[in-house]
């Protein structure tokens, strides 16, 4: 009976009646781009983007100035090696500052984007033309997976490729360390999404910096287990991994990122004592994926 | 293509214990204004929210256009007005048209010929550029009204569309209701403002405590026999006796003589009869229960929600 209601109007509409909107609304995928491309405009327009690109730029200057004098400084010394290790360790410094960045930008931009429409109502006058809900959320995490990847390449590729320029060194894997710090955001922007839409906008983002910290921790645990060889605290790392990977993200990067005789230094963020398994890496994509499919589900359920 | 936008039975929500509608049921017609009233907290939005498909019936059933509501297909054929209004500020007028539009679905030059229109028609094509963040309530109002027209929808809902609007603003919103209603849309209205909806409206509800309590066709509740004020100046108690030949319930306050007549008709007859025996009339005003004495009446005492 239903079929044949939309038919009817389809047909009354083809001749010239009222409404405009045969099809039920513009589809998957054209909702989809159309919330990224508005998540974008709204950084855009808000001046996250720019305030944050501005941050970005004189984290690097301030990198570029230290290396500069590092080098400088080093000219007259014959060690190569050890000036090497200096720059490596430096740099490897500055990306994991940056890491955290980065993902900080990921939890704050996102915190407020479902729960603050949800709380202001603003979703209503967009929840109620025909798109499918699931849509709404994935078009929003297109748009800051976008912009993520954008803020990453920019904070540290743009770290690695300033101490690339000034020191000569570039890392084997810089693709594959750019990729897990990446992933990482993008862990915690699914985590901080889904919170977000049971949560409000405060709450949502102490969820997910909350995981972080344990995450962090839980990383210094399972390597201070290692050097101890202490099976129970690795354990406990390596859950904590498992509720939040980003940790073992950083720590793979940290790994791939630096030769071999400065991973030995121990426990560290740049330690890779213990060094998480590519299936960890794996774990988190799926992670990610599975967070994300979260907040759809939750979304579409919900009332608004 | 069914005769009912709205048919809505025992439609039900409940929040844990509490229930903010325990039972909707009501049928609108196509092409006609139905106007929603109760109380703050009566379960007026959760209502709307249920017909629109924010929200989930805990029971009962609902369908809009003859489909369950919440569809695509069904959203694709309804506009809404939110009661906050609430809409991405950083966009100006004629973008946030324009997303909205996208929304729907509409193609590029439809809306492209329409966003200009649309503008023009709420007021605003003057300020179609600039952004929202810098428009007034009123303003925001009008583009929202504007959002919920692009798709010419079949049912237009509007939560409140005139509470921030200056009597200009209001007149607006009656005009496109009536242009809408013309064009065959149904518009299902929620508002405080009684005298907008008796001046929009064919029939309305009433909702109290979560459930519809009464409906009725505009002026459907006024009794048969009318009620009139005669401001008079000397009169006395022989010409108020002789006035009980047009009816038995009359009675005089002060300078104001009360009668209740059957039918209209009979008021020149009893005008003429007070001149005759030398009373001076000044005025005389037949008393019509407003929809807002109506509400009043049957909401009862104000109980501070």
């Amino acid at each position: 009976m239903s079929e044949n209601a939309i038919h009817v109007h389809a047909a009354a509409s083809a001749t010239g009646t009222p409404s405009l909107s045969l099809a039920a609304g513009p589809g998957a995928l054209r909702t989809t781009l159309l919330m990224a491309r508005i998540t974008f405009l709204e950084a855009a327009r808000r001046k996250i983007l720019w305030i944050a690109t501005l941050a970005g730029i004189v984290f690097l200057a301030f990198f570029w100035t230290a290396l500069h004098f590092v080098l400088k400084n080093a000219a007259g010394q014959a060690n190569t090696i050890s000036l090497r290790e200096a720059v490596v360790m430096m740099t490897m410094m500055v990306l994991y500052a940056g890491s955290m960045m980065t993902s900080l930008m990921a939890v704050l931009t996102s915190c407020d984007t479902l729960s603050g429409e949800i709380a202001s109502g603003t979703i209503h006058a967009i929840a109620t033309k025909p798109v499918e809900r699931w849509c709404l959320v994935l078009g929003k995490w297109v748009g800051f997976v976008g912009m993520l990847t954008l803020y990453v390449s920019l904070i540290e590729g743009g770290t690695i490729g300033l101490s690339w320029l000034q020191s000569g060194y570039l890392p084997h894997h810089a693709l594959a360390v750019l990729s897990l710090v990446w992933l990482q955001t993008v862990v915690l922007l699914g985590v901080t999404m889904a919170a977000s839409t049971c949560f409000s906008s405060l709450t949502s983002g102490a969820v997910s910096l909350g995981l972080y910290g344990l995450a962090f921790v839980g990383g210094w645990i399972e390597q201070f287990g290692a050097l101890r060889h202490v099976q129970a605290l690795v354990d406990l790392g390596i859950l904590s991994s498992l509720i939040m990977p980003c940790d073992a993200l950083w720590r793979r990067a940290a790994f791939i990122f630096q030769p071999p005789l400065i991973g030995s230094v121990g426990a560290s963020p740049f330690g890779s004592s213990l060094v998480p398994s590519s299936a960890m890496v794996v774990y988190a994509a799926l992670y990610a994926l599975l967070a994300i499919l979260l907040a759809q589900i939750l979304f579409s359920r919900r009332d608004l | 293509m069914a005769a009912l936008t709205i048919d809505a039975s025992q439609l039900r929500k409940t929040y844990g214990t509490r229930a903010a509608v325990r039972d909707l049921t009501l049928q609108v017609a196509r092409g006609e204004a139905f106007g929603f009233l109760g109380p703050n907290g009566a379960g007026k939005s959760t209502s709307i929210k249920m017909l629109l498909g924010l929200v989930k019936p805990t029971g009962g059933r609902a369908l809009l256009l003859g489909e369950p509501v919440g569809t695509r297909e069904v959203r694709a054929r309804i506009g809404f007005l939110p009661e906050h209004f609430r809409f991405y500020d950083w966009l100006s007028a004629s973008e946030l048209i324009l997303f909205h539009g996208r929304l729907c679905g509409l193609a590029e030059e439809t809306l492209r010929r329409k966003i200009p229109e649309l503008l023009d028609r709420v007021g605003l094509g003057a300020q179609s550029n600039k952004p929202i963040r810098s428009f007034s309530k009123g303003m925001m109002q009008r583009v929202g009204l504007a959002q919920a027209i692009v798709n010419d929808p079949e049912i237009l809902f509007l939560d409140e569309p005139t509470s921030g609007l200056d009597p200009a603003g209001r007149k607006l919103v009656r005009d496109v209701i009536s242009e809408q209603r013309n064009r065959g849309a149904t518009v299902f209205l929620n508002s405080h403002l009684l005298g907008e909806v008796e001046q929009s409206c064919d029939r309305v509800a009433f909702i109290r405590d979560g459930r519809i309590v009464s409906r009725y066709e505009m002026g459907g509740w006024q009794s048969t026999d009318t009620e009139v004020q005669i401001r008079v100046a000397r009169i006395n108690s022989t010409v108020v006796e002789r006035l009980k030949g047009f009816t038995q319930d009359v009675r005089l306050e002060g300078e104001l003589l009360c009668l209740r007549v059957t039918q209209t008709d009979h008021l020149p007859e009893v005008v003429r009869c007070l001149v005759e025996n030398g009373v001076e009339v000044f005025s005389v005003i037949p008393q019509r229960v407003s929809l807002e004495e109506l509400f009043l009446q049957m909401m009862g005492p104000d109980t501070g929600l």
